[in-house]
Formats: structure tokens, C-alpha cells, sequence
């Protein structure tokens, strides 16, 4: 199971859970199975079906580079962190 | 059109002749008039010398001259510091230690520099940042470039 | 006394050496080709007319006057951009994007800044477009501004975008802002962190605007041929950058547009943003003719973008011991006219130098009538870097430890999990703080009068896109094709990654930076990402080519490639002793066993390489002037590996000075309505030779997990620390904490001196 960290934004849509585990093998998986836990919460992180722009999703702290196709291990942890990218 | 002028120069040793009109700077004339680019321009207004040339044995920021000033005087350009036979000292100098980052100072401060160890051949630390001041470099923080003409100069 | 000090873990034959940069003869010659040296026959000079109030509305242009004016050969406005003939519904989503792209090229309904585009002339020479620009037109209805990133916050603050609405984190607001972004971050449990605290300081912190001040203007020069390819020269750190934002706003697809970049003077951030390219490119199209433009100093700094100025808060819990219990901080920055400030890394470096257990970070992005900001080496980090360092200098004061033993005791370290999540691999903080505290400047006595400052600072350093091709030649000298832009030495540093990888010398490595038609995507120069992630390319280019190479050997000795190995530059058979060939000796035979031998990579690592800097700055404050002069200063970073430790040095040294610069003087003076009141050099001031003294530097080099060689991006760490350094020297000195920048001599005489040593 993927351990996922729940933006502290968001939290409010999880009650306040910080993280929690689930199964998924890719970052898009993470993504609708968070939703169907909590719905609302696809929209925030995603956009036209790609993390929105001012995010990125790092798996195990190393920032994802395909995206909602990236592989999530079955141990891996998942974060949305602010995009630190474009531009310099 | 602004009528243009004859100007009779010594460039880099050599006599030459330009047609320039009168408000055109000499740093003007050398970029686009006679095509030596090796003259830079970082603002055209005195502040940063990165045109900075040899007159008469003297550093000008040449933004600030007027190409028809020109006349009669002996001027040297980056491109005239090399010889057939190698590059100037401190050309050598500013390679060996690093002196440049981007690169667009360096024949301003090259030009400042041999303008100063022209004069003081053994210009100490102290002496150089002083004469340096009025060549900016963004890049380096000035102590490679610092180091570099101290290696020239025999003071060390 | 002064000395540059390399602490190595691992030595290599070519990296960590010293040669001589490839591009070196041309820079110290004038012979290397800067955007400026461009010069394609018939060219017409193009001059941009800029807005003089920093909000209004444009109610009418007519440059019918500057067309008729001889010499001229077009002018055109926003209305000679794609988006204006674009509706709302053909554009969808993209619509806002593209408008503020367009826009902030050249003004459309509004002006935001002073030095907005509103109009552009092409004419046979400066002078004359220069002339044509008074007869063009406008009328302006002038709006009320808001030029402080506090004020324009506030509800009933002018607004600059009636349809801006804050978005916090996906979820947008019901009434417009100039707030355009909120995020924030937590970890722990805040109150019960601050609760067990035995001593809570909270400060706020102010800094100024502040430029990149790159010595070589923006410039470009278009092309738009008549079968359609548009072709750019231009000085920029990212040709493929340019090539997207010209395409974007042009609506053309990237293929029909080639960049090619020229040598670039300086940009520390501010030269990814196109301003002029777009404009020439349109120009270019209108006139049948080449069209260059160069911007003045005065236009560098009031349309180029500067780094925001910055307010933040900041509160810091800790134990007597200096143990650090919770963080707090909230930060705002100004975008400028469009949304975009580095705010976002700002909280995410705050306290990223820091074993944070319990901790909040909050950052706004506010749009102000300023030029949009752009970013400026680290973004956002260095003045969170001054805030929080500051503070911590403070409490170290209050609680009589030592600032470097307190940093000790809290630093992050391989594992430490930072408040926005991430975990950190392996890095070097520890061992940068603990080479200050053996420094000899840190155990040197202070002269009378004096004072001194350490602080610490922290980049992500990220990867990103690179491309690498290679070609052995005949005579066994390897070309080296790259796209990424060499603005301080990469062409030697990623030279020497390459003869390292293949066992061959440095100079047999021949790099050539090459244009957006030639060579895979390539992320832009900056971000500290270049000896990291086109080294990372380039290594693997070779190992394409040493793999080759084994393939090669493999038919001329009629064996199988597993029996052939690789090392040193030597070809050779593993149990075979006679068959051994250098790798010029089979560069010579590839004619006849193949064809030549290309090796080609592109790769996007996805690791961070974390940089960490820690200096120590001495100064000196006159009691009658105020002025305060920077006495000694030593900057420690680690390297992971220095590739070129000389190039290393300089980046130390140049970001190290620029924050001295950013700490002591420089700082834009705007009028109560945002109008810039010192653009130019003599104005904005800063650093010259005569400010400074020598910068020690000692590299620390602790590997990189995530590169071949250990290397880490260099660039950006060196200039967080240096404006906390300093202001912590100024309060050792006079005995006050000067909590906003610059330093300037007025703020110091106006605190007055508390506690002067003398
Ligand atoms: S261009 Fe002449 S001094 Fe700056
Ligand atoms: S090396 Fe870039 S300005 Fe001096």
C-alpha cells in the first residue's frame, strides 16, 4: 500500500486525515481512488486531466516527471508539493 | 538624414578612415559602422564600462565620446590587445584564473585594466579595485577578476 | 589570508580540475558572438514605446504620424497580435493565460506598469524609431495604483485585474483580489510546539525590489522568411523556452520557429522571460526585413522583471538549550502586473535548512503595478532566507548561543522529513556548518568597531529536461552537442563530465551550444540544473558511445562484446592481454567497421541534489555615516562534486556579492503611484570592485546520491545566506536588528547605536 500525505489544504475535505494508505499503481489511481474516498478532492489537485500547474507529485521525494502516469510503488510515499519549475 | 562626417583615426595601430554623423557615439561607430563588435554595451550612459576603450593612453567609457571626436586620436579596441604572436598577458591571466563567468565585462575590464598597468605597472590590490570601480561585473564578484590583473602586475 | 579551500571526498582524473573554459579565447578576444553582435544585412532597428503611468487604461492609440515619419518601416500594436483577433469561446480555458502572455508583450485595454509596451517601431536605424516614438498617439485614462504588496492585499485596494480571483489551492474565491494565490503547508502540531517552547520570538521582515542586474541588456533580432520559418537570435538562457513563448503568443507550432542562442551576458533568472522576441518576430513579418531590438538600461529596469519585494512574518519556538519546538511563518510577495511570484519556493526553503517537528508556512502571491517579477537566482529563497535567519540570529542572542552550534543543533539531515513533506537524501548541511566553525575567519578575533554575521541558506535544485548528442571523430576527438546555454562555464563543465566518462583528455571534448533545430528539448540554463542534468546527459551520451565503441572492437577482434571491456579510455579484451586498443586507436577504424559513432542522450532526472551554503560575513559601520562596508567574507557550499571548482568558486563569489548588493544598497525607489524614480546604474547601485574585499570560499563536497559523480547544482544556495549574514554583522556591530532591506546608512543611523563595541 502507497502511503499518500494529504495536502494540508485539503485536509478539510478529509476531516483533518494528513495521510493515509491505499492501493495504486500509478499517480492517476491515486488520484480517483482519493476522490472516491472524498469527492471534491480530484478537482483541486488536478486540471484538464494533468496536476495542476502549480503543483508536482513526488514519489518517495523524487518529483515525478510523467505525470498521472507515473508509477507509484507498493511501498512508495506520495506527495503534491508546490511546483518549484518553471523558470529559472 | 543627419549629415556624416569624415573621421581619420589611429585604430588598433592602424590609420583609418569612417563616415559617422554627428550623433552617433564612437561606441556607435564601432559596432555598427566598422563591424567590432569585441566593444560592448551594458547601459550607453557612463555607468558600467563594459565600452570601455584606450585613448590617447587614457580609459574612456566609449558611450560617452562622440565618434567624430575620434579624429586624430589613437585608440585601442579588445580587438587590437592580442598579437600574431599570442594573447596579451592579461588575456592569458583572465583565462587562467576564472575571471569571467558570462564574459560580457571582459574587454571592458580588459581595456581598464591594461589602461592602468600601462601606466602603474606594479599596482597593488588596493590600487586596482579602485581603478576597477568603474567597470561593472555582475558574475564573478570582482576577486577572480581582482586576482587576475594582481598575477600581471608586478606587485603581486 | 584569503584562500579558496576544496574539502574533496573523491578525486577523478578530469572532474575537479581546472582547464581552461573551450569558449575562453573568444570572450577575452571580443570575438564570441553576443545577441547585440547579430548583424544580418538589412537590418531595421526596432524601439518599443512603454507606458509612463504605471495603471491606466488605453482609451485610443493612433500612430498614423509615426508611420508617415521617413525612415520608418512599420508600427505595430496589441492589435497586431493573434489574441486579438481570438474570442473568449475558440480559447476556453486558456483564454486568461494567454490574455496576460499577450498583454504583459504588449498592452492591450491596460497598462499595468510604467515601461509597459503599448507600441512598437521598426525604422531604418535607432535613431529614427527612436524620433518616430514621440509622433505615436495615446490616450490614457490614468487609474489609481497600488504599489505595496500589504496594501494591495487589503479589500478595497485598487485592483489591476477585475476578474482575478484567489485561488487556494484549487478552490477559487467568489470576489476578485490582487491576491492571486494562497498555499500552505503544515506538519505537526503547531500549538503544542509553541506551548512547549521555552522562548517564542515572532519579527516581521520587509525587503525591496530588487534586480538581477545582468550587464548585457535584452536583446534579439527576428527573422520572419517568406516561406514561413521564423528565425531568432537572441539572448536568452532557454532557447526552447523562447521558441515556446513565441509560438504561444504567435499561435504558430514550435517546428516553424528556430532559436538560436547567442551568447548570453548574464541573466541569474531574469533572461528566461521573452520580451522582445514576439515583437521583432511580428515586426520582421511586417517589413519583409531581419528587425533588432535592444533595450536601454532605463527599459532593463523598468520592464524586465525584478525580484519581488517581500514581507513576511515569521515565529520560532525553542527550548533553552536552542532546540527548535515550532515554526510559523506567513510571506507575500509581489508578482508585479501578472500572477507569478516565487513566493510558492519561498515557504517551501524557509525552513528547509531545519529539523522541523511541528511547523506552518502560508505564502501569498499579490499583483502590484510593478513590472512582473521574474525569477532572480533561487527565487523566492533568499528572502525567506534573510527572515528567518535573522530571527534565529536573535534568539541565538537572547539565549547566548552560539549561531553556528545552534544550527548545529537543529540542521537538517539525511532523513529529515520537511514541512512540506519531502524527505531529505543525503546532504551536506552539517558538514558546510561545521567547516564555518573550523574556518579560520569564524575563530579570528573581531577588530574594534566590527561585527559579525553568519547565516545559512538552502536551494531544491531540481533536474529537468536536457538533450546531448555526441561524434567521434577520426582522430578521436569527441564533438559535443548540447541545447543548453553556456552562461558561466557549462561548455567546461559538462566537457569534463563527457572525457571523464569516456577516460579521454579534456581537450579532446569540443563543445558547441547549438540552436532549438539541432539538438532534442533542453530545459533552460538556471535552477542550478545545468552541470547537473546536462551532465547527467552527457554521461550518458558517452556511455551510448562507449557501448558503441565495445560493439566496434567487438567485429575487429572477432569476439563477443562480453569479453571486451571499457575502462580508461582503453578498449581491451578481458582474458586476451594483446588485444587492446586506445580510444583514438579504434576512433581511426570506424570508417571501416561501421560508420561513425554518434552517441546521443536525453533524460529528465527527477531527484533532488539539495544545495546548502553557510557564510560569514565581517563588517565595519562608520558611526558617522551610517555606511557599512563589507570587511570579510567567506562563503562555504556544498558541491557534492565541483566539476570546474573555479566556476564553482565564481558562483559562490558572484551570489555572495549580489547579496551583499541586495542587503546593503540596491533597492528600487518608486513614487507613491509606482513610477521607478532610479533606473540606471548610477541609481540603482551596485556592488564595484572598490565595495568589496577578496570572498573566501571553501567547496564542501558531499556526493550527490542522484549523479554519477556527486555533482550538485551550484548556482542558487550561494545567494541565500549573504543579506542574514550581513544584517546579523550589522547587529553585532551597532547593537540593532535591522529587520528591512537594503541597510541602508539611513535606516542604521536612524536605529542609532545600542550596544556599540568598542
Ligand atoms: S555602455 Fe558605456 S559605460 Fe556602460
Ligand atoms: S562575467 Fe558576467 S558581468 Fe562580468
Amino acid at each position: 500500500m502507497a502511503t499518500i500525505f494529504i495536502p494540508t489544504m485539503l485536509q478539510k475535505l478529509t476531516s483533518g486525515i494528513k495521510k493515509l494508505e491505499l492501493d495504486a499503481s500509478n499517480v492517476r489511481q491515486v488520484v480517483d481512488r482519493l476522490d472516491e474516498m472524498y469527492p471534491g478532492i480530484k478537482d483541486r489537485l488536478v486540471e484538464d486531466d494533468e496536476i495542476r500547474e502549480s503543483l508536482a507529485v513526488a514519489i518517495d521525494g523524487d518529483v515525478a516527471i510523467m505525470g498521472m502516469l507515473t508509477k507509484v510503488g507498493e511501498n512508495s510515499e506520495v506527495h503534491f508539493v508546490p511546483a518549484i519549475g518553471g523558470g529559472f | 538624414m543627419a549629415g556624416v562626417t569624415q573621421v581619420q583615426t589611429t585604430l588598433n595601430g592602424e590609420v583609418i578612415n569612417f563616415l559617422c554623423e554627428p550623433r552617433q557615439s564612437l561606441l556607435e561607430c564601432l559596432r555598427d559602422v566598422l563591424g567590432m563588435t569585441g566593444t560592448k554595451e551594458g547601459c550607453n550612459d557612463g555607468n558600467c564600462g563594459a565600452c570601455t576603450v584606450i585613448m590617447d593612453g587614457r580609459i574612456v567609457d566609449s558611450c560617452l565620446v562622440l565618434g567624430v571626436e575620434a579624429e586624430g586620436k589613437d585608440i585601442t579596441t579588445i580587438e587590437g590587445m592580442a598579437t600574431p604572436e599570442g594573447l596579451h598577458p592579461l588575456q592569458q591571466s583572465f583565462l587562467e584564473n576564472a575571471a569571467l563567468q558570462c564574459g560580457i565585462c571582459t574587454p571592458g575590464f580588459l581595456l581598464a585594466s591594461k589602461g592602468l598597468l600601462d601606466q602603474e605597472p606594479d599596482a597593488d590590490e588596493g590600487r586596482i579595485r579602485h581603478w576597477l570601480a568603474g567597470n561593472l561585473c555582475r558574475c564573478t564578484g570582482y576577486d577572480k577578476i581582482v586576482r587576475a590583473v594582481l598575477q600581471v602586475s608586478k606587485a603581486k | 589570508m584569503t584562500s579558496n579551500q576544496v574539502l574533496s571526498e573523491v578525486e577523478y582524473n578530469v572532474v575537479g580540475t581546472r582547464p581552461v573554459r573551450p569558449d575562453g579565447v573568444d570572450k577575452v578576444t571580443g570575438r564570441a558572438r553576443y545577441g547585440d553582435d547579430t548583424n544580418l544585412t538589412g537590418t531595421l532597428q526596432a524601439k518599443v514605446l512603454r507606458s509612463p503611468h504605471p495603471h491606466a487604461r488605453v482609451k485610443s492609440i493612433d500612430t498614423s504620424k509615426a508611420e508617415a515619419f521617413p525612415g520608418v518601416r512599420a508600427v505595430i500594436t496589441a492589435k497586431d497580435l493573434p489574441f486579438a483577433s481570438l474570442s473568449k469561446e475558440e480559447l476556453g480555458g486558456d483564454y486568461t493565460a494567454l490574455k496576460f502572455a499577450t498583454d504583459h508583450m504588449m498592452a492591450s485595454d491596460k497598462v499595468l506598469f510604467k515601461g509597459h509596451p503599448i507600441a512598437a517601431i521598426a525604422a531604418v536605424n535607432g535613431h529614427v524609431a527612436q524620433s518616430a516614438m514621440d509622433l505615436i498617439e495615446v490616450e490614457y485614462e490614468v487609474l489609481e495604483s497600488v504599489v505595496d504588496v500589504r496594501e494591495a492585499m487589503k479589500p478595497g485596494a485598487a485592483l489591476l485585474h477585475e476578474d482575478l480571483r484567489t485561488n487556494d489551492m484549487g478552490e477559487t474565491a467568489d470576489t476578485p483580489s490582487n491576491i492571486s494565490t494562497h498555499m500552505s503547508y503544515a506538519t505537526g502540531d503547531l500549538e503544542k510546539g509553541f506551548a512547549e517552547a521555552d522562548l517564542v520570538m515572532e519579527k516581521e521582515y520587509t525587503t525591496a525590489t530588487v534586480h538581477q542586474g545582468y550587464i548585457e541588456p535584452h536583446n534579439t533580432t527576428a527573422f520572419w522568411n517568406s516561406d514561413g520559418q521564423l528565425n531568432l537570435w537572441t539572448s536568452t538562457q532557454g532557447s526552447f523556452q523562447v521558441r515556446a513563448t513565441v509560438s504561444n503568443i504567435l499561435r504558430l507550432p514550435v517546428s516553424q520557429i528556430k532559436v538560436t542562442p547567442m551568447e548570453i551576458g548574464g541573466g541569474f533568472g531574469g533572461k528566461i522571460t521573452a520580451y522582445l522576441d514576439a515583437i521583432c518576430a511580428v515586426l520582421s513579418k511586417k517589413t519583409g526585413s531581419p528587425v533588432k531590438a535592444i533595450m536601454t538600461r532605463t527599459e532593463v529596469f523598468e520592464a524586465s522583471g525584478p525580484a519581488p519585494a517581500s514581507w513576511m512574518r515569521v515565529k520560532i519556538g525553542v527550548k533553552n538549550n536552542g532546540k527548535i519546538t515550532a515554526v510559523e511563518t506567513e510571506m507575500a510577495m509581489d508578482a508585479g502586473a501578472y500572477p507569478g511570484s516565487p513566493v510558492m519556493q519561498a515557504i517551501v526553503c524557509a525552513f528547509a535548512c531545519y529539523d522541523v517537528e511541528n511547523g506552518k508556512v502560508d505564502g501569498y502571491d499579490v499583483v502590484v503595478n510593478k513590472p512582473k517579477s521574474a525569477a532572480y537566482r533561487a527565487p523566492g529563497a533568499p528572502q525567506a532566507a534573510f527572515a528567518v535567519e535573522s530571527l534565529i540570529d536573535e534568539i541565538c542572542g537572547e539565549l547566548k548561543i552560539d549561531p553556528i552550534d545552534f544550527r548545529l543543533l537543529n540542521a537538517a539531515k539525511e532523513g529529515t522529513r520537511r514541512i512540506e513533506g519531502l524527505v531529505a537524501k543525503r546532504i551536506g548541511l552539517v558538514e558546510c556548518l561545521e567547516a564555518a566553525r573550523d574556518h579560520d575567519h569564524y575563530k579570528s578575533k573581531l577588530e574594534n568597531g566590527t561585527g559579525r554575521g553568519v547565516a545559512c541558506g538552502y536551494w531544491p535544485n531540481r533536474g529537468f529536461q536536457s538533450s546531448v548528442v555526441m561524434t567521434v571523430n577520426y582522430d578521436g576527438v569527441v564533438s559535443l552537442i548540447m541545447g543548453s546555454v553556456d552562461i558561466g562555464g557549462t561548455r567546461a563543465s559538462i566537457a569534463q563530465q563527457t572525457a571523464e566518462t569516456l577516460g579521454i583528455a579534456y581537450e579532446d571534448v569540443k563543445p558547441t551550444v547549438v540552436d532549438t533545430d539541432s539538438i532534442g528539448y533542453t530545459f533552460i540554463t538556471g535552477g542550478s540544473r545545468t552541470a547537473f542534468a546536462t551532465g547527467i546527459a552527457a554521461i550518458s551520451a558517452a556511455e551510448d558511445v562507449k557501448e558503441q565503441m565495445i560493439s566496434r572492437a567487438a567485429k575487429i577482434w572477432d569476439t563477443s562484446e562480453d569479453d571486451i571491456e571499457f575502462v580508461a579510455g582503453m578498449i581491451s579484451h578481458k582474458s586476451d592481454e594483446e588485444l587492446r586498443l586506445s580510444f583514438k586507436d579504434l576512433a581511426r577504424q570506424t570508417a571501416t567497421t561501421g560508420g561513425s559513432i554518434t552517441g546521443r542522450s536525453s533524460v529528465d532526472p527527477s531527484g533532488e541534489g539539495n544545495g546548502h551554503a553557510v557564510h560569514i560575513a565581517d563588517v565595519s559601520v562608520d558611526q558617522e555615516t551610517g555606511k557599512t562596508d563589507v570587511t570579510r567574507f567567506t562563503a562555504i557550499q556544498d558541491a557534492g562534486k565541483a566539476v570546474h571548482p573555479s566556476y564553482v568558486e565564481g558562483q559562490m563569489q558572484g551570489g555572495a556579492v549580489q547579496g551583499i548588493g541586495w542587503a546593503l544598497n540596491e533597492e528600487y525607489f518608486f513614487d507613491d503611484t509606482g513610477k521607478m524614480l532610479n533606473s540606471s546604474f548610477l541609481d540603482y547601485r551596485m556592488p564595484t570592485s572598490l565595495d568589496l574585499p577578496m570572498i573566501d570560499t571553501v567547496i564542501v563536497e558531499v556526493a550527490n546520491p542522484g549523479h554519477p559523480y556527486g555533482v550538485r547544482g551550484v548556482g542558487e544556495a550561494a545567494i541565500c545566506p549573504p543579506m542574514a549574514a550581513v544584517a546579523n554583522a550589522v547587529t553585532s556591530a551597532t547593537g540593532n536588528r535591522m529587520r528591512s532591506l537594503p541597510i541602508t546608512p539611513g535606516k542604521i543611523l536612524e536605529a542609532g547605536w545600542d550596544s556599540v563595541k568598542s
